[in-house]
Parts: structure tokens; sequence; C-alpha cells
């Protein structure tokens, strides 16, 4: 290469040998992998793992001009959009020359179809949603990206003040639950929960898909005897004394992903640059949001009827964690919500394994490939160390549940984790 | 004033009268910020929304009337379609029996379909969820008309349409100076109905898909448990719902005629 080469050009080649080496495995595997189906050949396949123009644009240090300033980004009304909600009125948009709506959807449905119509450009999503959108599961396929988690923990069993007797799932047989979404990690986790007491969560109770905001109005009618769902409608319920906070999620998988920020692969490789703007205002509303000082501030400015149309009390108690349970306890629980955007690939090996488990995925699919292709680590790492925060060193980790018997999720022994469950559909 | 008229008017207001007093008495029974609202808790939500009808505070918080225009023009556009399809489909249905009786079962098979379960569908096609209400409002303004119109064509009087033959009128001439005067009191009161029904689908579809409106309005209500706004997002549905009957009834007493 000539010394004329500029630096962009060469850093460009710099980006793409990274994301080569991080997904091919090392220089061996690099080496094995061009020399078995040749250069370009392995370019383009790579492109299709890795948007190549987006880990460049998100690797240079100036910001490229953005081909969109105008976006609409989807949101439902709960403290999980909160780093995609604070940052309108926060401003975190705007310091990146953003020009961003928040448009509140009334249902999970809604928030696909408006992303997959095109009528958002980005949005909030449950993070099993763009894995089973990637594989067309429950949806007509359409690739899209994962690039950060909006925040982990932060869901909880609410049941109605009816069962304060209840401590044990397996009480709860004959019981009618609300989920926010079939593809959600709290369908997941309830299902986790339920048959961990044994439990049948297809034949011993009835798990419904209800939108958030109407989980309160269904669990006072009667209509629901509890949720797993996101907050701040279990707080709401304990400050309507309709119901009680039963378990806390970050009781049953400690930093478990709840919600993120997705968009289709498309908008990625057509708009890199602005997909770049809008991460790194998302990991800087984010960050801010970690730091537990901050979070009274934020509770004040997300309450408002444009975006969560909630009492700011309740919002407080969320956020700072100091709760009273409905029990007639006050709690004191510092990260029943949290933020962390990094999207572990072994996170997505998980929501994969329970989706096969209860049957939502029928066919085999390779867990790891459809995690790196959604689940965008290499890019989010990269795009927290230009911003100067102190990302992990590995796409992968083991998991570990708390709830009841011990259990570690290993993601190279998904198989074997599957089949240690007694009660599965596949 | 006529004494009959005065009686209706007395024992009118004196039904809503009780009606308040019961429903604050009620409201007084339950403890504060709990169960249902009063009227006068609802009152006061009604003047604080009507002081400022048509603030903007962003996409998804509008003052009570910008929400109300929002849903009158999408019944606007939604109506205005339908009735143009089903007073031409009805004319062409009414004139010819035989293909009358050929339509009619698909007709009977697509009316009692709530207009809602096409959401999904034109979701789905559309990949637009504004036109996807619209088209919502469409569906439900459209049966009512078409089968108004086909009724009212079919009965014209056979003397009018042997006439307009004699006088051997255009095609056109005989639509519009014979067939549409002739079945325009059933065509209006086909239209009467489709309003009505377009009005009920519209909050439910609005619900749905949120946006600006006044069904997204009373669901964003609902999701604070917000229940006077509720209430008073749910007297003005029912207003506007008068209103559009009373207009379009004006419309039908003037289309009248006597044979």
């Amino acid at each position: 290469m000539s010394r004329g080469l500029d630096a962009s050009a060469r850093l460009a080649a710099a980006v793409e040998r990274a994301v080569e080496l991080a997904v091919l495995g090392g220089r061996a595997g690099r080496r094995a992998f061009i020399r078995r189906v040749g250069a370009a050949t392995a370019g383009a396949a790579l492109a299709s793992v890795f948007p190549m123009g987006a880990a460049r644009a998100l690797a240079q240090e100036k910001p490229g001009a953005l081909e969109k300033r105008d976006l609409k980004i989807g949101f439902i009304p709960i403290t999980c959009a909160t780093p995609i909600i604070m940052a309108e009125p926060m401003g975190f948009y705007k310091k990146r020359g953003l020009n961003v709506q928040v448009v509140k959807a009334s249902s999970w449905a809604m928030i696909r179809d408006l992303s997959i119509n095109g009528e958002t450009d980005a949005t909030h999503m449950l993070s099993p949603m763009p894995l089973a959108i990637s594989l067309g599961v429950g949806s007509q396929s359409v690739p899209y990206v994962m690039p950060a988690v909006e925040n982990i923990n932060g869901q909880a069993i609410t049941l109605h003040a009816k069962h304060k007797g209840v401590k044990t799932a397996a009480e709860m047989k004959g019981f009618k639950f609300g989920v926010p979404f079939d593809y959600s990690m709290h369908n997941f986790l309830l299902r986790y929960v339920l048959a961990e007491d044994g439990v049948d969560p297809d034949r011993d109770v009835q798990i419904r898909a209800v939108p958030p905001p109407e989980m309160v109005a269904n669990l006072r009618a009667g209509n629901l005897d509890g949720y797993l769902a996101p907050d701040p409608f279990n707080q709401r319920a304990v400050f309507e004394d309709v119901g009680f906070i039963y378990l806390l999620s970050k009781d049953i998988w400690p930093g478990h992903p709840c919600c993120a920020f997705a968009a289709k692969r498309e908008f990625v490789e057509k708009m890199p640059n602005t997909f770049k703007a809008t991460l790194f205002a998302l990991l800087d509303a984010t960050q801010y949001a970690r730091d537990r000082s901050h979070r009274k501030e934020i509770a004040a400015a997300i309450a408002p009827r444009n975006f969560l149309n909630q009492p700011v009390e309740v919002l407080e108690q969320v956020l700072t964690g100091v709760f009273p349970d409905g029990l007639g306890n006050t709690r004191n629980v510092p990260d029943r919500i949290d933020f962390d955007p990094f999207p572990y690939h072994s996170m997505a090996v998980w929501i994969l394994s329970q989706m096969k488990r209860w049957g939502y995925l029928k066919t085999d699919v390779s867990y790891r490939k459809v995690a790196e292709d959604v689940f965008l680590a290499a890019g989010c790492r990269e795009a927290m160390r230009s911003l100067g925060q102190k990302p992990p060193e590995a796409n992968a980790v083991k998991h570990a549940f708390a709830l009841g018997k011990t259990r570690v999720f290993d993601p190279d022994k998904a198989d074997d984790y599957l089949k240690s469950f007694a009660i599965r559909r596949s | 004033m006529r004494p009959e008229r005065l009686r209706v008017i007395v024992v009118s207001t004196m039904l809503g009268l009780a009606f308040l007093v019961l429903w604050q008495a009620f409201a007084g029974l339950q403890p504060t910020g709990r169960g249902i609202p009063g009227p006068a808790a609802v009152a006061a939500t009604a003047i604080q929304m009507l002081a400022h009808p048509f603030y903007n505070n962003g996409p998804n918080d509008k003052g009570i009337g910008l929400q109300l225009a929002a849903s009158l023009a999408r019944l606007g556009v939604g109506w205005v379609a339908a009735s143009v399809v089903a007073i031409m489909g009805g004319v062409i249905l009414g004139l010819s029996p035989t293909l009358y009786r050929a339509v009619n079962p698909y007709v009977q098979v697509l009316k009692p379909i709530s207009p809602l379960a096409w959401m999904p569908l034109f979701l789905y096609t559309i990949k637009d969820s504004g036109q996807s209400a619209i088209l919502v409002i469409f569906m439900s303004s459209l049966w009512p008309t078409l089968a108004n119109t086909a009724f009212g064509v079919a009965t014209i009087k056979r003397d009018y349409l042997n006439v307009a033959a004699i006088l051997q009128l255009s095609w056109w001439r005989r639509l519009v100076t014979v067939i549409l005067p002739a079945a325009a009191p059933a065509i209006v009161a086909g239209l009467r109905i489709s309003i009505g029904s377009a009005w009920v689908a519209i909050v439910a579809a609005e619900m749905l898909i949120g946006g600006t409106g006044i069904g997204y309005f009373v669901w964003n209500e609902w999701n604070n448990l917000a229940l006077t706004s509720v209430i008073f997002a749910i007297l003005a549905i029912g207003v506007i719902g008068v209103s559009l009957d009373v207009a379009l009834g004006r419309l039908s007493r003037r289309l009248a005629y006597t044979e």
C-alpha cells in the first residue's frame, strides 16, 4: 500500500481487519477462512455478519456528515425505555446534532410494525424482539440489529393483593398471568420461575400478552392474578393498592437484559453516521442514568404526559430502588433497575435457547451465528471506547441464575443446558 | 313555547341533575383517590382541559381540541371516500337485480366483520399506521351506505324511470336528475348510520395505533389511570357523535319528499 493512502482509508482497512478477527476467531481463523473462500468473498461474507460501514463510522473520531437529522424513535411508556426517552428532554440527542422525536406506541406489536414499516427510524424493543424478527419468528423476517441494551433488571412479578399468602410458584397453579409480549424476557423469566417450581407454564397456568399500560387495570379488574411486567407497572399496582411485588427479576437472573435499542439493519447500512450519532447519544444517556445520584432528576424528566405519563413518586420508587412492596415493607434495592448497554452474545444465546425450549423456535439454528448477527457487541464496544467508557473485553460470558437451585448458563453448552430442564417443549 | 315542550325540558333537566347528584354521592362514598371520580372532579379536569384545548407539547401530548380535530380529520377522509364508493356501488346494485343478488352474499359476509379486525391486515399490507386507521373508518362506513343506496335505488317508483326513458335522457342525466334525488332519503339515512359507526370505530382504532386522536388520548390517560380525563373524553366523544348525527339528520329532512 502506498504512503499516499489517506488516514481514513487506512483506518477503514484496520477496522475491517479487526472485525474479521473478532468474528472469525483470531488470525489463524481468518487466514483459514480467506484461504478457503478467497478475499473478496470473505469481505462480502463478513459484511453480512457485521455492517462494515457502521463499523467504520463507529471507529472514526470525527463524526461524518449526518445522512438524516430528523429522526423518529418509537417507545413504550415504561422505565426500561429511560435512556431512549430521557435523551430527548435532557438534550442527549441534540448534543449529537440530531432532532429526535420519541413516539409513544400502544403495544409491542405496534412497535414492531411501526419499525418494520419505516414509520420510525429506530426503536425501543424487548431484547428478544430483534432476534425473533430477524429469524422471522412471530413476524415477517426482517434483518435487525441491536447495538445496545437499555436496562438490566427492572422487572418484577406482581400478584393481586388477594394472593398475599402465596410464598412459592408452586402455589400459582391455575393463575392467569400477563406478560408484555410473547418475545420478551418477561415471558421467558416467568416461565423459568414457574417451571423451576414444577409448574408447567403452558398447562398449569394461563399466560397472555397484555400491553404494559393495561396491566394494572386488568389486575384491578381481577382479569389477571399477576404479571411479570416492566416497571413502573409493578410499583403502580402497589401505589394503587391493587397488588404486591412478589419477586424482583434481579433475584431470578441478576443483571439480565431487559429492553434494548434496535433498528433495521438497513438503517445501519444506509445511514452509518446517523446510526453512530444515535448510538452515542444513547450511550451517553445510559451512562448518565447509571449514576444513582441522577435518578431523581431523570424521574422528573420522563414523568410528564408526553413521555411516561406517571406520577413522579412512582418513578422515583422504581429508579432509586427505595420502595414499598405492598406487603407493608419498605425495601431498599439500589439495583432494582440498572443501566448497562453492553449486548453480550451470551444473552442472545440464552434468549434463543428459551425460544427453543418453549417451542417458539421450531427449527434448528446456530444460536451463536444469530447472536453475532443481531447483538452488535463489537460495535457497542467500539462506541463505548470512543466515549471513554469501559466496555467488557469478552463478547460472551457465563451467566449465573440466582433463583432456587443456582444454575449457570454456559453459552457454549446451550444444548446441554436446555436438556437439563424437566419441563420443556423441545 | 308549548306547555308539552316545556314539560319535556323540565323532566329532562331533572333527570340529568338527579344522575349527577347520585353519581357525586356514589363517588363520595369511596375514599379519595380510589374508585370512580365524581362529576365535580371531572368538571375540574374539563375546565382545565378546555382552557387550553390546542396546546402542543410534542408528538405524545397535545390538547383535547387537537386530539378531536385529528380524529375528525381521519373520520372525514375515511367516511367521504367510503361514501363515494358506497353510493356508486349502491346505484349499480340497485339498478341491476341480478347483480344485486349475485353480490349480496359477499356483502352479507363482509358486513358483520368488526372494522378493527382488518387492522392487522392493513398494517401488514399498507405499511402505514395512519392510512390503516383511515381504511378502518372506510370499512366501517362502507356497508350501511351501500346497502341503503342499493335499497333506495331498487325501490324507486318504476314510473320515474319510465318517464326518464321516454324522455330519452342520457344515463348521466338520468342518474343526476332522477335516480339520486329519488333515492336521496335512503342514501342519507345510510350516511347517517355510517358516520355513527365510523365514529365508534375511530376511537378503538386510535387506541390501537397510538399517535394523535381522541382514542389515543383515552388510552394515554388510561395508562396513568387518570379517570377524570377518561370520563371527560367519553363525554366529548358523545357530544361530537350527537353533533354529527344531528347535522346529517337536518340534511335528511331537507332531502325528504312526498310522492
